[in-house]
């Protein structure tokens, strides 16, 4: 990011930030911003807003008007946003236990009503900001401090959820594939409708330490050799071929143009 | 010039949102507050605002909220179990100064209760339900004009004070039918801006802070956590902490003689009637049948922040008898400003009203 983006659109003030050294949120953030000052849009006319959880402080790092309300809630805070003054661009960053936990049934009907916003949850697979309790996101067999025997509940595939409840436009990257990243949330933006952007992140801290990848670049390594493009997962299965159990997808879900509310006249 | 009709309380609640400038409403369908968003689903959209229909009363609060930042008049309106759904996000609008305006026509509860039934059994939860301290406004009506009247007043007070205010009505009164006037205009106290070189959260002499709304090139941080006046969180410095919550609690406070709004009828009475919504009606009625008696009556037309001070109008007062739809909500605050002096809460439960005849049996009973 150019010394100019950076002093734009952060709060010089607010710097250091309270994430973890490693944490994968500081990329997702930049990778953000990268794509909303490439949009061209102004500080005064963006609105960053979130829930609670590490992820959730991001926007409190960033020049312009936001919102950081309570735990699950942000979608229901940014459609009043977005509705009552639909010439805001809206931003919302979450976690994957703010995004579908407390905050499932926002998330659906925000997907539903195909609300034009852009979404990036963090996904670290755990609750970060509460010290590592296990969330809907925990791989089965995972240790957190809430399932210590390791997970046992199927996980949610939140690109897939987003995809069925209706928005727009979905993608998944991660922390590793950065350029991707920007790619996709600059489509984000730009797409009417509903915009979402899962960002699977390390979490040295909560996740990494009790899962054998304590070293940041052993979960970055991680996320690369498991991420698998969908274009290959499809490619595979067309062939009748097996895929490997802990592998996950990356890629773009699906781009479409479904009529979309609080899209500016 | 104004109009008259004939309409019911629910419906006049919406005419007087949309006569003070609501233009956001989002809420969640329940029995009896249900006609507010019907209506406000029917006519905002000719005004040019916005209705929305939220997945729960938990989204329905936070999208006020949200609209709000934008410089929406915004409110929602629910009953009971709505409204304790919405409970954590109403302390985040305390904490966040966030004008709005909440309108719980009460039924019976516990639980989801006597959903058609009146009661006003949400009285202290409106005062105390958030965590944390906090102090709010709660305006009540007990006839349809001040249905119309005090919900404009309650988007004032929202907007003069930055708090969420609440229309703390019920079945009875949101589902009468009365004759009302209804003015081609009504007063609107508009938000204060942000002067120019003062902080996100720098209070003014009068403890409130300008309102920095969105897209306007303030750059606001607002978040729920304990924050300083630029508006980061701070939230683990204890004198920023009760420097803050003080200020909150004492912008109303302070206020509250001059915020009440009060009938006081035969002050020298020395049996009084503390009410407010419809036992009002029926407190009313006990005085016109029987003028002989010099019965003394207090009628509360904002309960929260509580006016004390207008129980020291009763001078020659013995007995407070305080008729209301719970098992002594109110009583328990008369309670707690007076000395020497006997309240007796009339609590009632099931739904029906207090009937003139049992409310006069206890005066006579009294003296
Ligand atoms: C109503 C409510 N319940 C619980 C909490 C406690 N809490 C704070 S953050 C959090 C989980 C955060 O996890 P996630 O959303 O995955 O974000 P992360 O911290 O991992 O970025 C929880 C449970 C809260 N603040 N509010
Ligand atoms: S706990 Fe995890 S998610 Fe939270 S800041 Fe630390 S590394 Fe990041």
């Amino acid at each position: 990011m150019s010394t100019e983006t950076y002093e734009k659109w952060y709060r010089q003030d607010r710097l250091p930030h309270i994430y973890c050294t490693g944490c994968g949120n500081g990329t997702v953030m930049n990778c953000t911003i990268k794509a909303v000052d490439a949009m061209g849009w102004e500080i005064d006319d963006t609105v960053f807003v979130s829930g609670i959880g590490c992820s959730s402080r991001a926007p409190g790092y960033i020049t312009t008007d936001s919102l950081h309300t309570t735990h699950g809630r942000a979608l229901a805070f940014a459609t009043g946003v977005k509705m009552a003054n639909p010439d805001l661009h809206v931003v919302v960053f979450t976690g994957d236990g703010d995004l579908s936990a407390i905050g499932g049934n926002h998330f659906i009907h925000a997907c539903r009503r195909n609300i034009d916003m852009t979404v990036i949850c963090m996904n670290n697979m755990i609750y970060g900001m509460t010290g590592g309790q296990g969330s809907p996101c925990t791989p089965v067999g995972k240790i957190s401090t809430t399932t210590p025997y390791g997970a046992t509940e199927p996980v949610f595939d939140l690109a897939e959820l987003a995809v069925a409840a209706g928005a727009n436009y979905v993608a998944r990257w991660t922390s590793y594939h950065v350029a991707e990243l920007i790619k996709a949330i600059g489509v984000g933006l730009e797409t009417p409708g509903l915009s979402f952007i899962e960002a699977m992140v390390q979490c040295p801290t909560a996740y990494g330490r009790r899962n054998k990848l304590r070293q940041v670049g052993e979960q970055v390594e991680y996320m690369r050799s498991h991420a698998m493009l969908l274009a290959k997962k499809h490619r595979l299965e067309e062939q009748g071929k097996e895929i490997p159990e802990d592998m996950f997808t990356v890629g773009e879900f699906i781009r479409r143009y479904r009529p979309a509310m609080g899209v500016p006249k | 010039m104004t109009t008259l009709e004939f309409m019911q309380g629910n419906a006049a609640c919406c005419e007087g949102a949309l006569a003070a400038g609501c233009n956001f409403f989002g809420g969640y369908p329940i029995t009896p507050s249900t006609e507010i968003a019907e209506r406000m689903a029917l006519k905002m959209p000719k005004k040019g605002g916005v209705f929305i229909q939220m997945e729960d009363e938990i989204a329905s609060i936070g999208a006020v909220i949200g609209a709000s930042w934008t410089g929406a008049r915004a409110m929602t309106a629910t009953s009971g179990p709505g409204f304790s759904l919405m409970m954590e996000n109403l302390g985040y609008a305390v904490m966040t100064e966030t004008p709005c305006v909440v309108v719980n026509i009460q039924r019976g509860g516990p639980s989801t209760g006597q959903p058609t039934m009146s009661a006003q059994g949400d009285m202290l939860q409106c005062r105390f339900g958030s965590h944390g301290d906090i102090s709010t406004i709660a305006l009540v009506p007990s006839t349809v004009q001040e249905m119309f009247d005090l919900t404009v007043k309650s988007f004032n007070l929202a907007d003069r004070f930055r708090v969420p205010t609440f229309l703390m009505s019920d079945e009875t009164i949101g589902h009468m039918r009365e004759k009302i006037s209804i003015p081609d205009s009504v007063e609107i106290i508009p938000r204060k801006e942000p002067k120019p070189g003062k902080l996100t959260y720098e209070a003014e002499d009068d403890m409130i802070p300008g309102f920095p709304t969105f897209g306007k090139g303030y750059r606001a941080h607002v978040t729920g956590l304990t924050h300083n006046e630029r508006g980061y969180p701070e939230a683990t410095n204890p004198e920023l902490h009760e420097a803050l919550v003080r200020r909150l609690v004492d912008k109303i406070e302070s206020k509250r003689h001059e915020i009440a709004d009060y009938d006081a009828v035969n002050t020298d009475a020395e049996t009084v009637f503390v009410t407010y919504g419809p036992s009002t009606r029926a407190v009313r009625q006990v005085l016109h049948d029987h003028p002989e008696e010099n019965i003394g009556h207090l009628n509360l037309r904002i309960v929260w922040p509580f006016p004390e001070d207008t129980l020291k109008l009763f001078t020659n007062a013995k007995t407070f008898i305080v008729p209301e739809l719970n098992l002594g909500q109110m009583a328990r605050e008369v309670q707690r400003h007076v000395t020497g002096q006997q309240v007796i809460p009339m609590g009632r439960l099931g739904g029906t009203i207090h009937s003139p005849d049992e409310l006069y049996e206890k005066v006579q009973e009294v003296a």
